[in-house]
């Protein structure tokens, strides 16, 4: 091992749990929902890991437990191999600095009664309060790298368009120069001509500042364009992940091919046939015994209902969990 | 020509409109102009007063009001009506803003602690508020006025227990909603102490809120007072205040009816006064509604 250089993962996760309790009624029996179940991940520095899934599936869960928001009832997240610390302790607000969240609605995320220059410098403010004038600087500085004015700056975050808003965000989880964002549906809330902005300027930013980050959408194309691997979560579990080129040119599982062939493509229009997916959307508090995919599923097999696939390194960066596309590599005789 | 003229409309309207927005309603100027006489008669009540509030003019007992000695007559002792309402306005507002202040501070901080804290010290918060709700507040103010006897400091701490409940639930509803809406937990999440978070972002959102609520609660410690000072436990002669002039003015209502009536409009005008402005200040202090 000495003298080989190994690059350690920035943020890593092992086996992760989250259970929610729900109660129906007063009296009402509690079911466990299990928001996230034994999910393992590991984002390289400067690497976007984008997991895509349908609401429900456990996508905005994952990105809290990354960022030590929430503690996993079960399992262990590490930040540079250090096992992450509880929330609201002072070495868990420390660590802010170092890693950040970009929300689906930056109105909600601003506060709404102040300037936002004030709200992009308050990270500073928070750490390192002595130096009230280089922080003042850094925040201008940051306004105009987002690309607002300062005029902008002085206003009120409901007197911003929301592409303006999301760089006020953008801009404000920067200050400390993290390395490590967590963009949960950065860009579904915004009009799709702004889209593209902010994605390019996230890009940008990531380059510039050398981010990993943990991309969280149901939107394929914005995964696509942006991640260098993807993950593809069903109720809570990684159903397949690879790199975001393979994953989306030969999709594997089929939950992640009735995704890929359900999102708009402008060139191939008429050559793919699209996979519609049978049956309810799932239900997190009923999940169905074996594959959890398995009743919507084109292809399912007999033992689908009864165990569950385990997931399965199928070539070199790329793992599924599916009875099926394991009995199919089998017969044909491919590397696993 | 329409070229030239178009640009110059656009422009000006934005500032016409803002200018609207900034001027004060004469209504609102009204009310604070009667709250600043209140509390400038309050701060310099004895050098404003003709005479010594308790003085005694036997000659003109129960003078009617234009009386050339007595602008404002005289009760059934000939102490001067005039004198005594400043002195009574100095107490009243006293009390009124010493307890609107403490019952504010005290309920804001509970439902602070009540949304930080969650669990244990959550529910014995709330149980405390239901309690102080399902108590008949005259009764538990008469109980410790009849122990602890009755003096101006005890008056003001008694009163500043009173209605901190609404505060405490207003506040810890809307520190957990601001938790659950974003940006409360987004600055948590820049690594933002507690102290940080509630004091510079959820206390100033939910001020417009409290400000309301405490206007609202102002002339109900104005009416208490008056309460407990008509029944004797509050205010005790020869010290006076509204709730004590119209307590013993009652008396005479039929043969001197401005004893009373003195005090009773100055409540009324000054428990008006302060929800105008409250309203006025709910607007303004809403940065979205400017």
């Amino acid at each position: 091992m000495i003298g080989r250089t190994r690059i350690e993962p920035l943020v890593s996760a092992e086996n992760l749990r989250r259970t929610y309790r729900s109660r129906k009624g007063l009296f009402g029996a509690t079911t466990d929902v299990r928001a996230v179940d034994s999910v393992s991940f590991a984002v390289m520095p400067g690497e976007t890991l984008g997991i895509v899934g349908e609401s429900g599936s456990g996508k905005s869960t994952m990105g809290r437990l990354a960022l030590g928001l929430e503690t996993p009832d079960r399992g262990q997240v590490f930040y540079r191999g250090l096992p992450m610390p509880p929330p609201g302790t002072g070495e868990w607000r420390k660590l802010r600095q170092k890693m950040q969240m970009i929300y689906q609605d930056p109105l909600g995320a601003l506060d709404r009664r102040l300037p936002v220059l004030t709200q992009i410098r308050e990270p500073l403010d928070i750490h390192q309060p002595a130096a009230a004038r280089a922080n003042e600087e850094a925040a201008a500085k940051m306004l105009a790298r987002v690309g607002l004015s300062p005029e902008q700056g002085a206003r009120y975050p409901h007197e911003l368009s929301g592409g303006q808003r999301q760089r006020v965000v953008l801009a404000r989880a920067l200050m400390t120069r993290p390395d490590f964002l967590v963009c949960d549906e950065p860009v579904s809330a915004l009009d799709v001509s702004i889209q593209a902005q902010v994605v390019n300027l996230l890009a940008d930013l990531q380059a510039e500042f050398g981010l990993a980050m943990l991309f969280i959408s149901h939107d394929l194309r914005v995964v696509r364009q942006i991640s260098n691997r993807v993950a593809v979560m069903y109720l809570g579990q990684f159903v397949e992940e690879g790199s975001a080129d393979d994953l989306f040119a030969e999709p594997l599982h089929p939950y992640t091919r009735a995704l890929v062939s359900a999102a708009p493509q402008a060139r191939s229009a008429g050559k793919a046939e699209r996979v519609v997916l049978a049956g309810e959307p799932p239900n997190p508090a009923r999940r169905p015994a074996g594959c959890a995919f398995h009743p919507r599923c084109p292809v399912a097999r007999p033992e689908c209902r009864v165990t569950a696939p385990e997931l399965r390194s199928v070539g070199p960066a790329r793992r599924v969990a599916c009875h099926a596309v394991e009995a199919e590599i089998l017969s044909f005789g491919e590397v696993a | 020509m329409t070229d030239q003229t178009l640009p110059a409309a656009t422009a000006g309207e934005p500032i016409e409109h803002s200018a609207r927005a900034r001027r004060i309603p004469l209504l609102v100027w009204i009310a604070i102009g009667w709250l600043v006489a209140m509390v400038i008669i309050a701060l310099f009540a004895e050098a404003l007063a003709p005479y010594r509030y308790t003085a005694p003019d036997l000659r003109n007992r129960l003078a009617p009001p234009g009386h050339a000695l007595h602008w404002l007559g005289t009760d059934e002792l000939g102490r001067d009506v005039l004198s005594r309402l400043f002195i009574s306005i100095q107490i009243s507002l006293l009390i009124a803003f010493g307890a609107s202040l403490i019952s504010a501070a005290l309920g804001t901080i509970l439902g602070f602690l009540a949304a930080y804290f969650r669990g244990f010290i959550e529910q014995v918060v709330l149980m405390l508020a239901d309690f102080q709700a399902s108590m008949p507040f005259l009764i538990l103010a008469l109980s410790v006025l009849a122990f602890f006897g009755t003096s101006l400091v005890l008056l003001v701490c008694l009163m500043g227990l009173f209605g901190w409940e609404r505060y405490a639930r207003i506040a810890r509803g809307l520190a957990i909603s601001a938790n659950a809406q974003g940006y409360a937990a987004a600055v948590g999440q820049l690594g933002a102490s507690p102290f940080r978070i509630y004091l510079r972002h959820v206390l100033p959102n939910i001020a417009s809120t409290l400000i309301v609520m405490m206007t609202l609660v102002f002339p109900e410690v104005i009416l208490l007072e008056s309460a407990l000072s008509f029944l004797g436990l509050g205010v005790q002669p020869p010290v006076t205040s509204l709730g004590n002039m119209v307590g013993y003015g009652r008396e005479y209502i039929t043969r001197a009816p401005w004893i009373m009536l003195a005090p009773a409009v100055t409540i009324v005008l000054t428990t008006l006064a302060v929800s105008i402005l409250g309203d006025h200040l709910r607007d303004k202090l809403d940065p979205t509604l400017r």
